[in-house]
């Protein structure tokens, strides 16, 4: 049996293309890894076997034809189940649509799809993608490979957990505030968000719209590239998808970091709550830059300290109206023998929204009341004008700039659930990006002393900079050799094998 | 600025939401706690300051106004919790009259 936990997207594709192995035998060993590891794990909400042999045939008969294979022929991937793909339910993780049938496929699902993968199912998430650690699913929290009694992160947490187990090699998860970086950085995998626009949300449950993006996660820098070429562009059914001159964001990832100006954001270092152990883990990573010849400096950006409270009151407000439309008419729970109309709405909602998604709904809704609209939405949407000035004055200094993906690594499941506020705190670092609308990449610096579990180095670029940001996280990736196979996934491999792997951080 | 009661219920209702009278108060405690968090923003002095809606600069997208293709209508009323005759069913909207 292969170990798909050992091959790379781009060796996937070559042992096909070289008959190594066939496409139907990397499914197979995707199917063998989630029935090994997921019953623990709990990344999927639907495994598709079906649709995954239909695939791997389509790529096995191009092969036995002689034909040219797309870019990720053959690549097991798995994706958000918040995206829509025909022949599958897209719940969202929550009871609301826990029936709810996809009757169109996403664009960035259907693109990634064209090049050729191999789709393995649908990953958990907070329910809506509310959440910071994938136990506000309705269906039961993820786990983290790297220790199954800590969170992977989310909301993409489901989406993270499969590529750290290793079964999956790709996996699409969506980005508002930071969930698809977060949960990259607490499984140790490479987790991109797109600058806004680069990737079309069409086919993908709405939160917050002006903040949300589709991105990939992976193990590798150079397979998110490979899925950024996929499902990247402009799409007429998403209006807010930007047209840009083609680009191979796989191309220019080894030309290194010489000359680069890279700043250290020091606010964030500072940040309420940065564990010390995060915080050296950032300067060491700062400390590779300059050994590869970056030219760094430091670079201050005060107006994010406003981030989390305007996140606060933008995106709920914005969920809030897009959640308006789970009305139980169209799609979605219905409550039963409803009196009127109006008894309808309010008790098929609050049957089928679980409590992360009512508190917020709750907050969006009071934010945007009468009365309340400038105090609370104008001013945020104002004090968003200023960290997006921060951020365009620092890229005047620097071309990516360096911080924490997260304040500290994966905190146990369960721990805060009690504390709404530290929960939202994990993601203090990475929400100032979406305002401004950026890119970043989180990549894994290390593992933490005190806990074994990945810490991760958020790398931010300027608008529309993914090649830079790309290149610097190849740079880094190539300098630190960070080992991203879990513990519990050593022991897979050692039981098939008998071969142990020395692991770790090497230089 | 703490919200009463009475204000969450009124928000319960604009959202449409059928809160109980524990989820009343649990919900009112718990954005009180988001909303002190929250308050600086409202101190903060914005004056002469752009909102912004969007991150990245665009002007109005519009597309060529020609028809297409939308979904069938056996996909459009797949997911309806009840559909017949090709249409959505509600409860009824307007009260009186007699059965048609």
């Amino acid at each position: 049996m292969i170990d798909l936990s050992r091959l790379s997207a781009t060796q996937i594709r070559d042992g096909i293309v070289d008959k190594l192995f066939t496409a139907r035998e990397v499914t197979d060993a995707a199917i063998e890894r989630i029935g090994v590891l997921d019953r623990q794990i709990h990344a999927f909400n639907q495994v598709t076997k079906q649709l995954a042999y239909a695939a791997a045939e389509r790529i096995d008969d191009a092969v036995a034809s002689g034909l040219v294979l797309p870019a990720l022929a053959g690549v097991p991937v798995a994706f958000k189940d918040n995206m829509y793909l025909t022949g599958t339910r897209t719940t969202c993780s929550s009871r609301m649509l826990e029936n709810n049938e996809s009757v169109y496929d996403c664009t960035a699902v259907h693109r990634l799809l064209e090049a050729g993968t191999i789709p393995l199912g649908k990953c958990n998430l907070d329910e809506f993608a509310f959440g910071s650690s994938t136990e506000y699913s309705a269906f039961g929290p993820t786990r983290n490979p790297w220790n199954p009694e800590a969170v992977p992160g989310g909301s993409s947490g489901g989406s993270a957990a499969a590529v750290s187990g290793g079964m999956v090699t790709l996996a699409l998860g969506s980005d508002t505030g930071g969930s698809i970086r977060q949960p990259g950085s607490f499984t140790g995998v490479v987790a991109l968000k797109p600058t806004y626009g680069r990737v079309s949300r069409y086919g993908c449950v709405a939160f917050a719209s002006s903040l949300d993006q589709i991105g990939p996660l992976a193990k590798t820098v150079e397979e998110c590239a490979l899925a950024l070429n996929a499902i990247s562009g402009k799409d007429p059914m998403d209006a807010t998808s930007v047209e840009r001159p083609a680009e191979d964001f796989a191309t220019g990832l080894a030309e290194g970091v010489a000359g680069l100006r890279v700043g250290v954001v020091t606010d964030f270092l500072e940040a309420e709550g940065c564990a010390p152990e995060v915080r050296d883990s950032i300067l060491a990573a700062t400390e590779v830059f300059a050994s590869l010849g970056a030219e760094i400096g430091e670079v201050e950006l005060p107006s994010t300290a406003y981030g989390l409270s305007a996140y606060y009151i933008i995106a709920p407000a914005e969920a809030s109206s897009n959640l308006a439309r789970f009305d139980g008419i169209r799609y979605g729970h219905r409550a039963e023998d409803a009196e009127d109309v109006i008894d309808m709405y309010m008790r098929s909602r609050s049957e089928g929204f679980g409590p992360e998604v009512l508190r917020r709904i709750m907050l969006g809704t009071y934010a945007l009341s009468a009365g309340y609209y400038e105090a609370y939405y104008g001013q945020a949407q104002k004090a968003r004008t200023l960290i997006k000035r921060d951020f365009a004055s620092a890229f005047e200094r620097f071309d990516v700039l360096l911080a924490p993906t997260s304040p500290t690594v994966a905190f146990g499941i369960g721990e805060r659930m009690d504390d709404l506020l530290s929960m939202y705190l994990s993601d203090i670092c990475t929400i100032p990006v979406n305002l401004a609308g950026n890119c970043a990449i989180s990549v894994p610096s290390g593992l933490s002393p005190s806990t074994g579990l990945p810490i991760g180095l958020q790398i931010i670029g300027d608008h529309f900079a993914e090649s830079t940001v790309l290149r610097a996280a190849a740079a880094f990736e190539a300098a630190i050799e960070f080992d991203p196979t879990p513990p519990l996934v050593q022991e897979i491999q050692y039981e098939a094998t008998g071969e142990r792997k020395r692991r770790g951080f090497r230089r | 600025m703490a919200i009463s009661e009475e204000q969450v219920r009124h928000v319960a209702l604009l959202a449409r939401l059928a809160l109980t009278d524990e989820q009343v108060a649990e919900y009112g405690e718990q954005l009180n706690s988001i909303l002190e968090h929250i308050d600086t923003i409202r101190q903060l002095d914005l004056e002469g300051v752009e909102p912004t809606a969007h991150a990245v600069d665009m002007v109005n997208e519009t597309r060529a106004d020609e028809p297409l293709p939308c979904l069938p209508l056996d996909a459009v009323l797949l997911n309806a919790p009840e559909a017949e005759d090709g249409a959505f069913v509600v409860p009824r909207i307007v009260a009186g009259g007699d059965e048609a």
